[in-house]
């Protein structure tokens, strides 16, 4: 690995040590080995609400449950309106209209409709991802070179091979940006509704409950595991990214 | 039947907010089963018009044509067309898109990448099955494309400057491949070019549109053997004769470049 790339990150480890020894407060600022205590220890019950790992999974199962929804929802959907502008028409000014709003602002909403709970939750997150995925296959599926649509035609190819064999699959790089983009944001969703009123596990609820606690070094390891886990879900979808569809980046 | 396609009284016109444009202009003829038809004209004068309404990709404005007394509605697999651009499904690898037309008729793969096979040694790429088009040159690609018309087996083979981008020794050795194709597989072969050279030396007819709006100022009957040599007094003097009725239709559509305004 490159030196330089990991010079900085060293650089504030010691600074945040040093700062953390002078203050010599753990409420404000734990020290680092604290930190690190936590995270080399995942099985160990914290403040009596599971462990590490147990809360991560917690969140992971959450975030798949509502990233999975709109996912199943948002490809079709997004497909159709960038292929039938029929469609596109009936359901555009709407998304127009929902699509700034951010998911927490549907807070009061979910909990009026879905009661406190993990239904509520997994609202926040379909919202979250739900959007990106859309205007993402929306996107692939309008960028279709025209030309590619006709060369099927004249090979003797009807509406639903055209569907299948070439605007799927040429719109398949930007359905995966979706993907990814609304996992990304999907993370983020399930920590903050986690910290909703009515949460009783999960990585966010873990970082309230530690705070109400002033167990900062709770808060900060749950906040280091939502950060890798926030990265390597990014980075692993840009590798089938680079992997699967190299051709994208390729076409002469 | 002698005639397996029938243009008839064909108009083209498009039309956008400013102005309408008479792509094609009342064109009519016919072509015999088995041959080999090229069209020339100046750049602009509708012949890649006319061979996406035969195509079935564009709609006349006016009049009909007929393929073997059908009219023709929509494209079809009948109609294989190669265009000028480069066509192939980035995502597939040669194989798969020499086999697509076959695949989405239905065709089991074990049959269909036999046959596909077989037009890929035809056209030079054996050993290249399995490479993708971003790993191939442009000619390369572009023989790709042809083979993956030839093996869905269409009645009328139509092309439109296909060898356009290519460099002249590519160029020559695909004319070539091309006839013996056409004399093998005996198709109907409709061909755009901007190449006299190429037209003289391919087809049994040429036909040569005016500047826009297109219509037909001549159709030239070849009448050589094959194979044609490029550098025969009766080839040159074809050349002459159809550069000739060529350069006044540049010189015009220049011209209405220059005064559009008037126009």
């Amino acid at each position: 690995m490159d030196i330089k790339k990991v010079i900085m990150p060293i650089v504030g480890l010691v600074l945040w040590e040093l700062l953390a020894i002078w203050l010599n407060n753990p409420v404000v600022l734990p020290p680092v080995e604290n930190v690190i205590k936590i995270l080399i220890n995942p099985q160990i019950t914290l403040l009596g609400t599971g462990t590490l790992v147990e809360n991560t999974l917690v969140s992971i199962k959450r975030v798949l449950s509502g990233f999975i929804v709109a996912g199943v929802v948002g490809i079709p959907l997004g497909i159709f309106m960038g292929y039938f502008s029929t469609v596109m028409d009936l359901f555009d000014t709407v998304i127009e209209l929902l699509r700034p709003i951010p998911p927490l602002a549907w807070v009061p909403l979910a909990l009026a409709w879905f009661g406190i709970g993990e239904t509520s939750m997994l609202f926040i997150i379909f919202i979250g991802a739900f959007f990106p995925i859309l205007l993402n296959t929306i996107a692939g599926v309008k960028g279709v070179p025209k030309i590619l649509i006709e060369t099927a035609q004249t090979l003797g190819a009807r509406e639903k091979d055209i569907l299948l064999k070439v605007v799927i699959p040429a719109s398949s790089p930007n359905i995966l940006t979706g993907l990814r983009i609304g996992a990304g944001i999907a993370w983020m969703c399930v920590v903050a509704a986690e910290m909703l009123p009515g949460s009783s596990a999960g990585l966010g609820y873990l970082i309230m409950y530690a705070y109400s606690l002033s167990r900062m070094d709770v808060v900060v390891a749950s906040m280091v595991i939502i950060g890798i886990i926030g990265l390597t879900l990014d980075r692993g979808l840009r590798y089938i990214e680079d992997r699967y569809f190299r051709w994208r980046y390729l076409i002469k | 039947m002698e005639n397996i396609l029938e243009i008839r009284n064909v108009s083209k016109k498009f039309v956008s907010k400013k102005k309408e444009i008479l792509a094609v202009d009342n064109i009519t003829f016919n072509v015999k089963y088995n041959e080999f038809l090229s069209i020339v004209g100046p750049s602009g004068c509708g012949k890649s018009t006319l061979l996406r309404m035969i195509a079935g990709l564009e709609k006349p404005t006016s009049g009909e044509i007929l393929m073997e007394g059908r009219r023709i509605e929509g494209p079809g697999a009948e109609r294989g067309l190669v265009f000028q651009q480069y066509t192939l499904l980035p995502w597939r690898n040669v194989l798969d898109n020499v086999a697509f037309g076959l695949e989405i008729r239905g065709m089991p793969k074990k049959e269909r990448y036999e046959i596909a096979k077989r037009f890929i040694k035809m056209i030079g790429l054996e050993g290249f099955e399995e490479a993708y088009p971003y790993e191939l040159s442009g000619g390369m690609q572009q023989r790709v494309a042809i083979a993956r018309t030839l093996a869905n087996d269409p009645k009328i083979v139509l092309m439109d400057e296909p060898f356009g981008a290519l460099d002249t020794q590519t160029r020559t050795i695909l004319q070539h491949e091309l006839l013996r194709i056409w004399e093998k597989e005996k198709k109907t072969v409709i061909f755009v070019t901007h190449s006299v050279d190429e037209a003289i030396y391919l087809s049994d007819r040429v036909i040569v549109m005016t500047a826009r709006p297109g219509r037909i100022k001549d159709i030239i009957p070849i009448d050589l053997e094959r194979p044609r040599k490029r550098d025969t007094l009766e080839f040159i003097e074809y050349r002459r004769r159809i550069v000739n009725i060529l350069k006044d239709e540049v010189l015009k559509s220049y011209n209405m470049y220059n005064y559009s305004k008037d126009v």
